[in-house]
């Protein structure tokens, strides 16, 4: 038996929990988006009803990387790891969050069809799924690069967030009865917004699991 | 590692060891702060605590043994041949694994090295055992037993009166060698604790087999590893918050993570 063999597993088991949710978090997001563009209150209630394993599993990621810290007291590169995936855990909860609330926003609608079809908040959540992607490969591979290159992304995010907002009051200003819509796709174009801000959260994580050092890619 | 030359207490400089033909240190470097612990970790055999034995000099004390490089305390090279080595060991004192109390009393223990270098004084003896043994967080524990026999004490409070002994003389350095590894883990604590409230007196150099000690009590860390045939090298020496969660060697990282040793 190599040495410490159950304590490497252990901490492989963590970095798949992780993993899991991530996957988790990604469906939350995807299904939100499809019951909004749809219009579908029967899929929006079960994301709403889905997001309690989210929680669940950031309860458990978190217990299991304390046990870890209590038992086999790693050090160094193990220490950020674990450090690191509690870090995660917590982000991916929130992100987690942003889903339900997109799908909280979309049982708010009364209307049977959007004014304008939604162009640009659609883009926005097909940048925000393939950062998310892009983020739990680069956490599964330890690829700080891949996490750094996010950034970009985000950038696209915020401007697409900033146009989305832009048309939405004008739109408000032209037509009064478009009023409560635009309010409740603004309110989704900030969850977006912050969904991708979380991604690069955890590229920053990724960067100090790696490397030890703190960089701050959202400033 | 940036440590300013007047904080320096002790410079290993080029220092290699032989037992016969074995090399057992291969040219170690090490700058000591003063006022700090430093701790030495690495696997069995790698030559740690014959490294601590080289820096007050006992290793002379066993045959077929080699020094070669230097090692500079307060200015001078402690192997140059007109240093007296009883007086070094007066400054550089040593704590061993297993506590070694003389089979004295308590007060003789911890009054043994000050008379030896000449303090007769009984009320002067008295003052050095009261503050040695106050410094070494025994006194209230022995101030009403201090005729009662050394070896009465427990393991922990023995090695604490080894401390007081060794403190006695009034060092500068303390070397110690796996000082709490008998000890269990109240006892263990207590010796951490009184290490750590020492430091503004005196500059300890511990050697320890437990990671976690090393991490909790030292302000500096070095790492030796052993080459095959047990000869020591120095992987790493910094910091020991920068060695514990980011070392700068890969050998340190699987030795501190316990993926070898």
């Amino acid at each position: 038996m190599k040495p410490r063999e159950q304590y490497m597993e252990s901490l492989r088991q963590l970095k798949n929990e992780i993993m899991k949710m991530g996957i988790l978090v990604e469906e939350a997001l995807s299904k939100a988006m499809k019951a909004l563009t749809e219009l579908d209150s029967d899929l929006a209630e079960s994301v709403i009803t889905e997001d309690m394993m989210i929680n669940r599993m950031e309860i458990e990621i978190e217990d299991r990387s304390i046990a870890l810290i209590a038992t086999e007291q790693p050090v160094a590169g193990d220490l950020r790891h674990v450090i690191t995936g509690m870090r995660i855990v917590t982000q991916l909860e929130r992100m987690g969050d942003h889903a339900v609330h997109i799908a909280k926003s979309t049982l708010r609608f009364e209307c049977k069809a959007f004014k304008k079809p939604l162009i640009d908040i659609s883009k926005m959540a097909e940048l925000c799924i393939s950062m998310h992607r892009e983020v739990l490969s680069a956490f599964m591979d330890e690829d700080e690069i891949r996490a750094r290159n996010l950034v970009d992304l985000d950038d696209e995010v915020d401007s697409l967030h900033e146009k989305v907002q832009r048309d939405m009051f004008t739109g408000m200003v032209e037509d009064e009865s478009f009023l409560s819509q635009a309010l409740q796709l603004t309110y989704i174009s900030r969850y977006l917004e912050r969904f991708a801000d979380h991604i690069t959260n955890i590229s920053e994580w990724i960067i100090y699991g790696k490397t030890g050092n703190h960089v701050d890619l959202n400033g | 590692m940036g440590i300013a030359k007047n904080d320096i207490v002790l410079e290993i400089k080029n220092l290699n060891f032989y037992y016969g033909e074995l090399q057992a240190l291969i040219n170690i470097n090490l700058e000591i702060k003063r006022n700090t612990i430093t701790s030495i970790i690495g696997p069995s055999g790698c030559g740690k605590s014959t490294m601590l034995r080289c820096i007050n000099r006992m290793n002379e004390l066993i045959d077929d043994t080699r020094t070669e490089g230097e090692i500079f305390y307060d200015g001078r090279n402690i192997f140059d041949s007109d240093v007296d080595p009883v007086k070094l060991r007066r400054k550089i004192g040593m704590v061993f694994q297993q506590p070694n109390p003389f089979p004295k009393n308590i007060f003789d223990n911890v009054a043994y090295g000050p008379k030896m270098y000449g303090t007769r004084n009984r009320q002067k003896l008295r003052e050095i055992v009261e503050i040695s043994l106050k410094k070494a967080a025994l006194w209230d524990e022995v101030k009403d037993r201090l005729l009662d026999k050394s070896l009465s004490l427990s393991g922990g409070q023995q090695q604490r009166l080894c401390i007081a002994r060794t403190l006695a003389v009034e060092p500068d350095i303390i070397l110690m060698d796996e000082p709490a590894s008998s000890l269990d883990p109240i006892a263990t604590m207590r010796i951490e604790q009184l290490l750590r409230e020492v430091t503004d007196d005196y500059t300890i150099i511990i050697v320890t087999n437990n990671m976690q000690q090393a991490s909790r009590i030292s302000e500096y860390t070095a790492f030796i590893n052993a080459k095959e045939r047990r000869s020591g090298f120095l992987v790493e020496y910094g910091r020991t918050q920068d060695l514990f969660i980011k070392p700068q060697m890969k050998q340190t990282e699987d030795y501190i993570s316990g993926r070898f040793g």
